[in-house]
Parts: C-alpha cells; sequence; structure tokens
C-alpha cells in the first residue's frame, strides 16, 4: 500500500509539473508564438483598466527603461506596463477580450490596421499630442494609416540580409543570394519565421507586392520558397543574430534593428537592403476605443514622441524612429556603429509597407503551411 | 427510502467536484471548440457567426493531413523510443534496494522543475554545427565536417524523448515494482530462457504499464509546438504548431478549433483503443493484479 501511495505522489508531482511547464510553454509561445519562442516572460493575463492608470502592453524590451518613470513621475498617471513578445501574442489577446483589457498597444501598422477596421482602434485626437509635428512629414503618408488617424509610428525600419563578410564569398545585393545561396552558403542561411517575412524575399525577388493577395503569384512564392528549403538551416525570428555570431549561419534574413545586435557583437556582421527592394514595417502605438482614460492615453503617446524619449527609444533599441527631432540628437558615432540608423525617410518610404491581408490570410497561412510541411 | 436518500446526497457529494472540474474543465472547453468549428473567420479576424461546414472541407486539404501524419509518425517514433530507453531504466529501478528507489525516482523526475522551454534551448547549445557534441567530434577527429544533429526529424524526436521520458518511466516502474520476483523464478525453473520468461512473463504481466506509458508519451508529443519550433527550425509542422499559427498568426480562430477538434477525435480513438485493451486484460485477470 505505501509503496502504491509513493508510486502516486511521485506521479502527482509529476504531473503538477507537467502542468506548470504546459502553463508556461503556453506563455513562451504565445509570446514566442510561430515567430520562434523567445526566451521572454509575457503577463498572460489582461488587466483590468481602472480609472487614473493607464494599462500598456508593449513588446518585451521594447521600452526604454527611463521612459515610464519619467512619464509617471512628470504626470502624476501610474502605468501599469504589460508585455507581449509578437503581435500575434497582443492580438489574440485582444480577440479574448473584444479590443478591450488596454489603454494603449504597441502594435505593427498592419495591425493597427486591422484594430481600426474591427473597430477596436480609437481615433487619435491630434489637438491632444502637440509633439505629433516632431515626427517627420513622411511619418504621416504611411499608407496602412495615412495621416495618423488610428495610429502613431513610434518605430520603423526595414527588412535585409544581415551576414558575416568574412564568411560569405561575397557581399550579398539581391534576395537571391539569400533564395539560392551560394555553394559556400548552402545550408547556412535563415529566413524570418512569420508569415510576411517568410514570403517576403520570393515575393520581392519574383517582382511581386509583399501584400499580394493573388494566389497565382504566392504560389510562384511558394514554389521558390520550397526549392530554398534544402539549403536552409532554419526559419529563425529570435536567434538569427547569434547564429551569425557563432558562425552557424553565414548570412540570414533580418530587421534591420535586430542585425544590429549581431553587429554590436561582431563587428564583421553587415546589412543591406536588397536590389529588389523589401518592405517598410512600422510599429505603433494605438489606443483602444475602449479605454476610458483616453485623455492620459494621447498623453502619454505625447510624451513619448519628445525627442528626449524617442532618443532613448534608438539608444536602446537601434531601430530608426520617426521622430525627425529625436533623431537629430543622435551621437553620431552611434549612426557610424549602426548603419541602418543612416537610412533616411524618404529611402525608407521608397520601400512596400506592409497591410493587413484581409480575406487572403488563411491563403497565406495555407501558401506558408505548405512550405513548412 | 430514508437511507436511499441519503445514499445519494452522499454520492452528490462526493462525485460533485468530480462532475464539476470534468464539466468546467473538458466539456465546456470542447463544446466551445465545436461551436467555434461551426463559424468563419471575419475579414480582419474574428469569428463571424453564420453556421457552415466550410472548415470541415477545409481541413481535408492534403496538406493539412500531410501535417498531421508527420505529428502521428514523430510521436510514433519518439513513444517507441521512449518505451526502449525507458523500460530498462524502469527495470533498474525497480530492481534496486528500497531506499535507493525514491532517490532515483526523484531523478527522473527533477528535469520538470525546470521549464521545458529552456531545457529544449540547452538542447539547441548542444546540437548545433558549432555546438558542444560537434566541437567534441570533430576535436577528437572522429568526423571532418560537423554532424547535422540539428533542426532535422532526428532533434525533433530527440527534443521529444528527452522532455517526456519521466512519463513512461514512472508507469512501467509502477508495473515492474509490484511484479514478484518468484514468477520469473518460477519460469526460470522450468527451463525458460532469460528472453523466453521475459516475453512470456514479465512483458504481459507489465503490459499496462507499457500502455499507460506510451499513452503519456504519445499524447503530449502529438500536440508539442516547442520543439518542432526550436530543434526542428520551425522546417517542419507539427499539428501544433498548425494550430498556433491558425489561432494566432492567421487570427483563424474557427478553422484553428476545427483542426484542434480534429486532434482531439484522434486522440479519442487512441484512449478508446487502450481502453478496450485494458478492459480485454481484466477480462482475462491480467490487469487486476
Amino acid at each position: 500500500m505505501m509503496r502504491r501511495i509513493s508510486v502516486l505522489a511521485a506521479t502527482a508531482a509529476l504531473a503538477g509539473g507537467i502542468a506548470a511547464c504546459g502553463a508556461e510553454v503556453e506563455t513562451s509561445t504565445t509570446s514566442g508564438g510561430s515567430t520562434g519562442a523567445g526566451e521572454t516572460t509575457a503577463d498572460s493575463t489582461p488587466p483590468t483598466p481602472s480609472d487614473g492608470t493607464l494599462t500598456v502592453s508593449n513588446w518585451d524590451a521594447y521600452t526604454p527603461e527611463g521612459l515610464i518613470p519619467g512619464f509617471e513621475k512628470e504626470t502624476g498617471v501610474k502605468v501599469k506596463l504589460a508585455k507581449h513578445a509578437t503581435n500575434e501574442d497582443i492580438m489574440g489577446k485582444l480577440e479574448a477580450s473584444q479590443g478591450s483589457g488596454y489603454d494603449v498597444v504597441f502594435v505593427s501598422g498592419q495591425f493597427a490596421e486591422a484594430l481600426h477596421k474591427r473597430g477596436w482602434a480609437a481615433e487619435i485626437d491630434h489637438s491632444k499630442i502637440p509633439n505629433l509635428e516632431n515626427l517627420y512629414p513622411e511619418a504621416n503618408e504611411l499608407p496602412y494609416d495615412p495621416g495618423n488617424k488610428y495610429s502613431v509610428p513610434y518605430t520603423w525600419g526595414t527588412t535585409g540580409i544581415c551576414y558575416r563578410s568574412d564568411l560569405v564569398p561575397s557581399k550579398p545585393t539581391s534576395w537571391d543570394d539569400l533564395l539560392d545561396p551560394a555553394p559556400e552558403n548552402e545550408g547556412k542561411v535563415t529566413m524570418l519565421a512569420t508569415d510576411r517575412w517568410l514570403m517576403l524575399p520570393a515575393l520581392k525577388s519574383l517582382g511581386y507586392s509583399a501584400n499580394s493577395t493573388d494566389e497565382g503569384e504566392l504560389e510562384e512564392a511558394r514554389d521558390l520558397l520550397m526549392e530554398q528549403k534544402d539549403q536552409l538551416l532554419a526559419y529563425d525570428d529570435t536567434k538569427f543574430y547569434s547564429k551569425l555570431v557563432s558562425g552557424e549561419a553565414n548570412l540570414v534574413e533580418a530587421w534591420d534593428g535586430w542585425c544590429n545586435y549581431g553587429i554590436a557583437e561582431d563587428d564583421r556582421i553587415e546589412f543591406v537592403v536588397p536590389e529588389e527592394g523589401s518592405d517598410l514595417w512600422a510599429d505603433t502605438m494605438v489606443v483602444l476605443e475602449s479605454s476610458e482614460n483616453k485623455d492620459e492615453a494621447f498623453e502619454f503617446i505625447n510624451y513619448v514622441l519628445r525627442p528626449e524619449s524617442g532618443k532613448g527609444i534608438v539608444d536602446l533599441l537601434t531601430y530608426n524612429t520617426p521622430n525627425q527631432a529625436a533623431m537629430e540628437q543622435l551621437d553620431p558615432k552611434l549612426k557610424k556603429q549602426y548603419p541602418n540608423l543612416g537610412i533616411a525617410p524618404s529611402e525608407l518610404l521608397q520601400q512596400e509597407n506592409l497591410r493587413d491581408l484581409g480575406d487572403a490570410q488563411p491563403t497565406w497561412t495555407r501558401i506558408v503551411t505548405e512550405i513548412t510541411s | 427510502m430514508r437511507s436511499a436518500r441519503s445514499s445519494l446526497a452522499r454520492r452528490g457529494l462526493l462525485l460533485g467536484p468530480a462532475l464539476t472540474w470534468w464539466a468546467v474543465l473538458l466539456a465546456v472547453p470542447v463544446a466551445l471548440i465545436l461551436a467555434y468549428s461551426l463559424f468563419r473567420r471575419g475579414t480582419y479576424g474574428g469569428v463571424v457567426y453564420d453556421l457552415n461546414l466550410e472548415n470541415f472541407e477545409r481541413i481535408v486539404d492534403p496538406i493539412y493531413l500531410k501535417v498531421l501524419w508527420f505529428s502521428v509518425r514523430v510521436s510514433l517514433e519518439a513513444t517507441a523510443a521512449a518505451l526502449l530507453i525507458g523500460y530498462p531504466a524502469a527495470w533498474f529501478i525497480a530492481t534496486r534496494p528500497k531506499r535507493w528507489r525514491t532517490v532515483l525516482l526523484v531523478l527522473v523526475v527533477l528535469p520538470f522543475w525546470t521549464s521545458l522551454l529552456i531545457r529544449t534551448y540547452a538542447w539547441m547549445v548542444l546540437l548545433n554545427d558549432q555546438g558542444l557534441i560537434n566541437e567534441a567530434l570533430t576535436g577528437i577527429g572522429l568526423v571532418d565536417a560537423p554532424v547535422k544533429l540539428l533542426y532535422n526529424e532526428f532533434s525533433i524526436v530527440l527534443g521529444l524523448v528527452y522532455g517526456y521520458l519521466p512519463l513512461m518511466i514512472l508507469p512501467l516502474y509502477a508495473a515492474i515494482e509490484r511484479l514478484s520476483p518468484e514468477l520469473r523464478e518460477a519460469a526460470t525453473d522450468l527451463g525458460a530462457s532469460p528472453i523466453r520468461s521475459f516475453l512470456t512473463v514479465t512483458l504481459p504481466l507489465t503490459r499496462s504499464g507499457v500502455a499507460a506509458g506510451c499513452l503519456f508519451v504519445f499524447v503530449p508529443s502529438l500536440g508539442n509546438f516547442i520543439v518542432p519550433d526550436l530543434l526542428g527550425g520551425g522546417r517542419q509542422s507539427m499539428v501544433g504548431n498548425l494550430i498556433q499559427t491558425q489561432f494566432l498568426e492567421a487570427r483563424d480562430w474557427p478553422f484553428g478549433a476545427t483542426v484542434a477538434l480534429a486532434v482531439i477525435a484522434l486522440m479519442a480513438i487512441v484512449l478508446w483503443i487502450q481502453a478496450r485493451a485494458v478492459a480485454r486484460d481484466r477480462e482475462e485477470g491480467l490487469a487486476d493484479a
């Protein structure tokens, strides 16, 4: 009898362990998602908004340290910062709560567009955000939300090839260097795992739109990517730069700012935007329609748009910010170390802005599944 | 009459918590999944509540069946490997002196104190081309170029076996431990070779443990999505990835629910087969030892 109990106890302990483990996995994957599970731990329960306290959800490690305390001290408005690891993560939470639970959420432009179409994004009251004038004029023309009517851009950038200049036989210039790698690079290439960026190189190489909804075009891109798969190390959204540093990979598809994490560790790592063109992504701040603290939310955005705040953002993330006043204050040394910070807004605007795919999203997902199965 | 009523009340009292648990955490969620699968995605995500069976037409697409088949295959491979490793391990533990058994069992369970995610990352450090194993192999000159250990089916199976091996060992241990040594001695005395006595005496008598262990490994393997993501390098989706992608990336909850339903149905069939086997054993008077 004793014996049985001890086995039962062990099994129960184990089951407890598994349950805990399952929960952990859940957070990490909602956080990592198909964009690869980051080691970030996201707050999974959406806090309920209460009067005077702003509930903000931003990507983990995407908020400069002093930003929130500075805002709280100056305005007396308390901020509860929740974290998500991916757009998909926060969209899933908003889907579950029908667009409530937060005052301000940080999402990429195409998701801001979706939030607006769902009726969950509040109209931005420009009169309450005077610092909007710190933005580059180009930041008012982003196709997912011209005039920043329901979102305000926080950072922006593009996607390209991040590579080890000492390992590649020649400097990459085209998406084809990634899609059809030179013999020296075979098996030493990674691609981003999230649907939009997984498809981007092939679509651009074929001369199609990054927002294509044409099934024929998508299938052509699929065929190209399936051919590439034999030469591919992995689909990776989170650790591609460390694969470059370790030498596991020679060249990887990367967001400009994330390539900098590699550059910071190894100055033989370089970044290039392929000649066929790429995407223009923007990470934005959206005030939710359900928010009961919209004035405070606008005040928060206004604070983020201050030149000093913007400078803190770039110093931390080494992404470009559409905040002209902030960009002008940057340390020239930083720009020298991270060449992406030298990309002018006019150049950025030549890239194609990502849009919500609407009814074509399920087709995209099916095609990506075909590639990864 | 009074006693009948009180016995009913007592039954209700005893069963109440379990029934509530079952209803809230199993019946209602499954009913919700079923309900979602009958609707469709809106243009910008969300659910449009018009009843239709479109999702069930979509799911018979060969591409999803391929993902499902790959998941089943990988899970079966992981289960078989876990059984081959777990049986001797359980045997070893069960035949140690009593005071050692608890220590060894605790050691088996110990890895569960760390998150599976972190342990999976650790495997990436070990297995990659520049990783510890390949450094050692090339260092001692056993191989010239790094062996591909990561981002393939091998590494997915390895990750699943590693993750779920304790779930195999514990039920096997329970089954082996209550086996009386006299039975094997009798078989030997009657002239059976060790292999024969294992196959005709030990294995049949521990069948319930084998079945439970296999089930405990197969079921979570089938639903796992971080191992194929990390150790598989995202190259081969399993059905867990498919469901996750539908809910998050595609924001297509109705179709995600349909895929989830298919997995639940598959699991139900596996459990039913197992329950049948147990019932048959019991009739033969084997399982109820």
